[in-house]
C-alpha cells in the first residue's frame, strides 16, 4: 500500500465503492430496489461497522475484519472455467434433492429449475426483478432490518442476486430444495448474496443452505435470506456451513410468519473463521411455531456468534431454541438470545437454551439471553450452561474400557445429537451426525465436494 | 488374581484408605462389609482407575500386572469391572454404540477381530436373556431414565457382555427391592466361572444370601479390620458394626 495515500476508513471505501459502482449494481434493477439500496447504504453510514460498543455485536467486533479487508467485489457473475454439472453430477440414488448452485453470491445460470411443481418460481433474484417485479416488490426488505443493522444495511446496499424462490397456495415441495453457496475466485473476495423465499398458504418445504469454500483466498460472506410464511404454511430450513479459517461469514436469516404456520431452523456450523448467524423470527399470526436450533464447532482462532431475536406479536404463539457450542482450542463464541413478548400476545410460550462445552482452559463463551415481556399471562423460559465435559460420564465409559479420547468424542456427539437429532431429513440427519463426528475427531472434512460429503 | 498391599489413597488431602492388604484368587468370592463412610466404595473406585482418588502408597498387582499404572479403561480391558453404585446417566449415548464400543475395543486390546453388526446383536441378545434386562432399554440412551432397579440390571447386563475376570460390584443391592435383587445375584452367579472372581461391597447382609461369599471381610476406617468365612455375614447381622467397634476398643 502507498502510505502517501490519504487515510480511508473502512465506511469511506464502502460508499466509494458504492459509489462507483452505482449504475452497476442498479443495472436492469427497478426502481423500488434501486431506492432500498440508497436507503440502505445511507443506513449504513450512520451506522458503521459495528465494534464492541453497539450492543448487538458486543462479542463480535467487526471493525477489525473491514480495516484489514481490501477484498475485490463480487459485482459480476463468475466465469467458470468449469463444468458445475459435471464436477457435481454425481448420483446418489436414496437422497434426492433439487440442486441449486449459487457461485461468490450468483444463482448459477446451467441450474435445473424445470422439476418443480406447477406456478412455482425458482430462479435468480435479478431475473425475478425483471419478471416478477411485483411479486419481488411485495416482499423483499420488509423483514431484513436494514435500519437498524449494519450488516444487513451492507446487505441491501450492495445486493444483486441470489435465489427467488416463491411456492404458490397449497402446494408440497416433495424434495428438499439443496441450496449450495460456493465461493471460489482467484483472489480475495467480498461476496453479497440475496434470497427471497416465499412460501404459500398451507404450502411446504424444506430447504438445506450449504455454504462452502472452493479456493484458498479470503472471503467475506455477507448472505440475507428472507422468508415469508404464509398461514398454515410448513417449512424446514436447514444451514451447513463448511468454509475454511479465511472467511468471514455474516449470515442473516429472516422470518416472518403468519398464523398457525410452522418452522424449523437447524444451524449447523461446522468449520469457519468467523461467523456470526443472525436469526430473526416474526410470529405475526396467532399460533404460529417456531423452532430454532444451533450446533457451532470451533477451534484455533475460530469465532462463532449465535444472534437470535424472536418477536411474539400475536398471541399463542410458541418458540424454542436449543442452541449448543463446542469449543476447542482459543476459539472464542457468543450466543445472544433476545425473546420480546409484545403487548397483546397473550399465552405466548416461549422457550431459549444455550449450552457449551468448552474443552481447553483458553476457549471462551459469552452468552446473553435478553427477554424483554410487555404482557402478563406468558410462559418464557431461558437457561444458559457453559461446562467442561462431565468427568463421571467420562469415568464410566472408561471402567468400560472405552479409552479417554474416544470416551470424550462420546460425550461430545452426544451433548451435539440433541440439536442434530431436531432434523427432520433423515439422510440429512445422519450425514450431519457423520460429519459432526469427523469434526470432533479433527478430521477435516472436506469442503470441495459439498453434495458428496452432505447427501452420500 | 488380585494382590492389594498396603494400600493408601486419599480425596482432597483427606486419607480414606490406610493400608487395604488383601489376596484374592480364581474362583473366589470376596465380600467387603462395613458401616458407611469406612472406605468400601473408595476401595472400589480406586481400584477401577478413578483419579479423584489418589493413591499415596501401596502396590495393587492384577494377574502378575502392576494395576495402578493403568488407565481406568486399560484395568477394564485387562479384565476388571466396577458395578457403579450410582450408575452414570449419560443422554446422547446409545446402549447399542456404548456396548459395541466397549466389548470391540477390548477385543481390538486382545488382537482379536471386532465383532460383526450381526454377531454383535446375537451376542447381544443371548446376555440380555441372561440378566432378564427389558430389551426396550437397550434401544435407549444409556441408564438415561432407567428405574433403580433398571440401572443395577444394567450394570449386570454390562458386565455379562464384557466378560469381566474379576467384577467388582459396589452395593449393587442399595435400592434394589427384593425381586430386581434376586435377578441381579441370579446374574451374577450365571456369570460365575472358576477362573473368575467377584469382590461383593456392600453394607448389607442381604444380597449375601444370594451370591455366597467365601471370604467376608470387614472395612473400617479405611482398614481391614476382620476377615473370615460367609459365617462373619451371620454374626455381623445379629450383632451390627457396633460390635466391630467394641472389639477394636472404640
Amino acid at each position: 500500500m502507498n502510505e502517501s495515500t490519504n487515510f480511508e476508513s473502512a465506511e469511506q471505501r464502502i460508499l466509494r465503492l458504492f459509489l462507483e459502482n452505482k449504475a452497476l449494481l442498479n443495472e436492469a434493477t427497478p426502481g423500488f430496489l434501486c431506492n432500498d439500496r440508497e436507503q440502505a447504504m445511507n443506513s449504513f453510514q450512520r451506522m458503521g461497522i459495528p465494534d464492541r460498543k453497539v450492543e448487538n455485536f458486543k462479542y463480535t467486533d467487526l471493525t477489525k475484519l473491514f480495516a484489514r479487508e481490501n477484498y475485490n467485489r463480487a459485482f459480476h457473475p463468475t466465469s467458470f472455467d468449469f463444468d458445475m454439472q459435471e464436477v457435481f453430477t454425481c448420483d446418489v440414488p436414496e437422497f434426492d434433492t433439487h440442486l441449486l448452485f449459487h457461485v461468490n453470491g450468483w444463482f448459477f445460470g446451467q441450474n435445473r429449475t424445470d422439476q418443480f411443481p406447477q406456478g412455482t418460481i425458482v430462479k435468480s433474484l435479478k431475473q425475478a426483478l425483471i419478471e416478477d417485479t411485483a411479486l419481488v416488490e411485495k416482499y423483499y426488505g420488509k423483514i431484513a432490518a436494514a435500519n437498524s443493522d449494519p450488516v444487513a444495511a451492507l446487505n441491501g446496499a450492495f445486493a444483486q442476486d441470489g435465489l427467488f424462490l416463491y411456492i404458490p397456495d397449497h402446494t408440497v415441495i416433495d424434495k428438499p430444495i439443496q441450496i449450495i453457496n460456493l465461493l471460489r475466485s482467484e483472489e480475495d473476495l467480498y461476496v453479497t448474496q440475496r434470497n427471497l423465499v416465499v412460501v404459500g398458504k398451507n404450502a411446504q418445504v424444506k430447504l438445506m443452505f450449504c455454504d462452502h469454500t472452493l479456493a484458498i483466498h479470503s472471503y467475506i460472506a455477507n448472505y440475507l435470506t428472507e422468508v415469508f410464511l404464509s398461514q398454515d404454511a410448513v417449512a424446514d430450513i436447514y444451514g451447513i456451513q463448511n468454509q475454511h479459517n479465511g472467511t468471514a461469514y455474516l449470515n442473516g436469516l429472516y422470518i416472518h410468519q403468519e398464523s398457525n404456520s410452522q418452522l424449523i431452523t437447524n444451524t449447523i456450523s461446522l468449520h469457519g473463521g468467523i461467523t456470526r448467524n443472525h436469526l430473526h423470527v416474526e410470529l405475526q399470526g396467532e399460533h404460529a411455531n417456531a423452532s430454532l436450533f444451533g450446533l457451532t464447532l470451533t477451534d484455533k482462532d475460530q469465532h462463532s456468534d449465535f444472534f437470535t431475536s424472536i418477536e411474539h406479536a400475536q398471541p399463542s404463539c410458541h418458540s424454542n431454541q436449543i442452541f449448543k457450542n463446542i469449543q476447542d482450542d482459543n476459539s472464542t463464541g457468543a450466543f445472544t438470545g433476545r425473546i420480546h413478548v409484545m403487548p397483546g400476545a397473550k399465552k405466548t410460550e416461549a422457550y431459549q437454551r444455550n449450552n457449551s462445552v468448552l474443552m481447553t482452559k483458553a476457549a471462551k463463551m459469552n452468552t446473553k439471553p435478553q427477554l424483554v415481556i410487555d404482557n402478563d399471562d406468558v410462559k418464557c423460559s431461558h437457561g444458559a450452561t457453559i461446562g467442561q465435559v462431565n468427568e463421571e460420564a467420562l469415568f464410566y465409559l472408561q471402567t468400560r474400557g472405552i479409552n479417554e479420547a474416544e470416551a470424550r468424542l462420546m460425550l461430545m456427539f452426544a451433548f451435539a445429537h440433541e440439536v442434530l437429532a431436531n432434523i427432520r431429513v433423515e439422510q440429512l440427519r445422519q450425514n450431519i451426525d457423520r460429519l459432526v463426528n469427523k469434526r470432533l475427531r479433527g478430521e477435516v472434512s472436506r469442503c470441495h465436494d459439498c453434495k458428496l460429503e452432505c447427501i452420500r | 488374581m488380585l494382590i492389594i498391599k498396603d494400600l493408601h489413597a486419599s480425596v482432597e488431602g483427606k486419607e480414606i484408605l490406610r493400608g487395604i492388604n488383601l489376596t484374592i484368587h480364581a474362583g473366589e468370592v470376596h465380600a467387603i462389609m462395613g458401616p458407611n463412610g469406612s472406605g468400601k466404595s473408595t476401595l472400589a473406585n480406586v481400584l477401577a482407575g478413578n483419579t479423584s482418588f489418589e493413591v499415596t502408597k501401596g502396590e495393587v498387582t492384577f494377574n502378575g500386572k502392576d494395576l495402578l499404572a493403568m488407565s481406568a479403561d486399560v484395568r477394564a480391558k485387562e479384565g476388571l469391572f466396577l458395578s457403579f453404585q450410582y450408575p452414570v446417566e449419560i443422554p446422547g449415548v446409545s446402549m447399542i454404540n456404548f456396548l459395541k464400543t466397549a466389548v470391540n475395543e477390548s477385543r481390538k486390546y486382545h488382537q482379536l477381530k471386532e465383532l460383526s453388526a450381526g454377531d454383535f446383536l446375537k451376542v447381544m441378545r443371548e446376555k440380555k436373556e441372561m440378566v432378564q434386562i427389558d430389551s426396550q432399554l437397550t434401544n435407549r440412551s444409556v441408564n438415561e431414565g432407567f428405574s433403580g432397579g433398571e440401572k443395577k440390571k444394567n450394570e449386570i447386563f454390562q458386565m455379562a457382555m464384557l466378560e469381566p475376570k474379576l467384577a467388582i460390584l459396589d452395593e449393587t443391592d442399595s435400592g434394589l427391592d427384593i425381586d430386581a435383587l434376586r435377578i441381579v445375584a441370579n446374574g451374577v452367579n450365571l456369570l460365575k466361572k472358576p477362573e473368575n472372581a467377584t469382590i461383593v461391597v456392600t453394607h448389607y447382609q442381604r444380597l449375601l444370601d444370594y451370591i455366597v461369599p467365601d471370604f467376608v471381610h470387614v472395612l473400617y476406617k479405611g482398614q481391614i479390620v476382620k476377615s473370615a468365612g460367609k459365617e462373619l455375614v451371620l454374626e455381623l447381622e445379629e450383632k451390627g458394626y457396633d460390635w466391630i467397634k467394641k472389639e477394636l476398643g472404640e
